[in-house]
């Protein structure tokens, strides 16, 4: 075991932990965003629009997130229409396409976390709130939403997780996240066990703390 | 379509060979994750604290880290562990292990700390009444263990289970970076050398929605078939 070697690589992986949580809050934000999105459109009567919210989660569930960011990444720069516009400056850059891949795969499983939330909210509340003569548009933002929101808290906590440990993928596009940087430290010293204990010690207190702040969060919803 | 070709024109008799790799890993590290768990799961419910103690380490640390961190540990530390206890043995040269073998292990024990958490719940939510029954009864360990625990853990296992499999098939696109010849390695030779990336990713997504359609439609049959009543 070396220890030196140990304590030599904290500042270096520290530091890209940094990376690795701008990333995945980044997604995470873009994620509930599309997830609320594809989660209203799946729950509405037009049977065009829900079934496209359904392919959508069908295909970013259905296939592995390493492909999705090598479509993104290495697979749109062929486009030679995408590099005359505007676009590309945006998806050039490794960084983005990662966040673009991160936040379409986390959108797909919000939204099926979101609308099975919506899907299990008792009809005597909406119900209560339209016989008080509450507008539809109130009830939905005021009733729905935050019933929803607590609903699928333990279930988005799960996914907030994955989605922590999806982050390494963005070292296979040359980004130096917390894996990445790891993958260097190996792959110059040799040394994995101790840059595993390192840089998984990492991740395991990251996850402990999104775990607990999940948990926190909920207590204190429960109790309104 | 003409890069779908099979013979020395296309990529189609590589891409349909790194299709089957791909489902050979899978079900390989499915079914070490499958003997991991059996290992796991009574040292979880036992009563024991040591033996708690290291089942839940294993399914924290497996669950709570990357599955790529876990590749590079496996890729990069396999060889070096086994020529360790090779010279032990007095063995000393180099010694290169087939990417199957560490790639199928090191999606096999992160699929085991899954498979390891869905056999604890299934055997947990077992009414206890049923523990008591086969007591009263006076049956044997053994039997009760087979005839009446296995059975009804099946079945609260399976549709858990079906999670863990398109989980771990997902997983194995990460061992691409072992260097082992499966969809998505197949995919980036064929795109390095046709420089068509687009092409060659979409097809080797469109190949895992195929086998997670297949085998969601399989599995959703078994499930059919283990929940009828006894």
């Amino acid at each position: 075991m070396d220890l030196d070697l140990m304590i030599n690589s904290l500042p270096k992986l520290l530091s890209a932990t940094l990376t690795t949580l701008k990333l995945l809050s980044l997604s995470l934000i873009f994620g509930l965003i599309i997830g609320l999105f594809f989660a209203i459109m799946r729950l509405s009567k037009n049977k065009f629009i829900s079934n496209f919210s359904y392919g959508f989660s069908y295909i970013f569930r259905g296939t592995p997130l390493l492909v999705q960011i090598f479509i993104i990444y290495f697979g749109l720069g062929q486009i030679e229409y995408l590099r005359s516009t505007i676009l590309w400056t945006i998806l050039k850059e490794p960084y983005w396409c990662a966040i673009i891949a991160f936040s379409l795969n986390t959108g797909a499983y919000t939204s099926e976390i979101l609308r099975s939330a919506f899907q299990t909210i008792k009809p005597g509340l909406i119900e209560a709130g339209k016989s008080l003569g509450i507008s539809s548009k109130i009830i939905f933002y005021k009733i729905q939403i935050p019933v929803a929101i607590k609903q699928s808290l333990p279930a988005y906590g799960n996914e907030i997780i994955l989605m922590l440990k999806g982050t390494s993928l963005a070292s296979t596009v040359t980004l130096m996240d917390l894996t990445g940087v790891a993958k260097y430290i190996i792959s110059t010293t040799f040394k994995p066990v101790e840059v595993f204990i390192v840089a998984g010690g990492i991740y395991l207190f990251l996850t402990f703390l999104i775990h607990n702040l999940i948990k926190f969060t909920e207590k204190k919803m429960s109790t309104n | 379509m003409e890069l779908l070709y099979f013979g020395s024109k296309g990529w189609g008799d590589e891409l349909f060979a790194a299709f089957l790799m791909t489902i050979a890993v899978s079900i390989t590290a499915m079914l070490i994750g499958i003997l991991f768990s059996i290992i796991f799961t009574p040292l979880k419910l036992s009563n024991n604290k040591i033996f708690n103690f290291i089942a839940n380490f294993y399914t924290t640390v497996i669950r709570g880290v990357p599955e790529l961190l876990v590749i590079y540990l496996f890729f990069f530390g396999g060889t070096g562990a086994i020529m360790f206890v090779a010279s032990i043995f007095g063995y000393n040269e180099y010694i290169e292990i087939n990417a199957f073998i560490t790639g199928s292990f090191a999606i096999g024990i992160i699929s085991g700390a899954y498979s390891t958490e869905v056999f604890r719940g299934a055997i947990q939510s077992i009414d206890t009444g049923q523990f008591e029954a086969c007591k009263a009864l006076g049956f044997k360990k053994y039997i009760y263990f087979f005839k009446v625990i296995i059975p009804q853990m099946l079945r609260l296992a399976i549709p858990n289970l079906s999670n863990v499999w398109q989980i771990t098939l997902k997983d194995t696109s990460l061992i691409s970076v072992t260097g082992l010849v499966e969809i998505m390695r197949q995919s980036y030779i064929a795109a390095g050398s046709t420089r068509d990336p687009l092409f060659f990713y979409s097809f080797a997504a469109l190949l895992y929605l195929i086998l997670t359609f297949l085998s969601m439609k399989i599995l959703n049959k078994l499930e059919k078939n283990y929940s009828k009543g006894f």
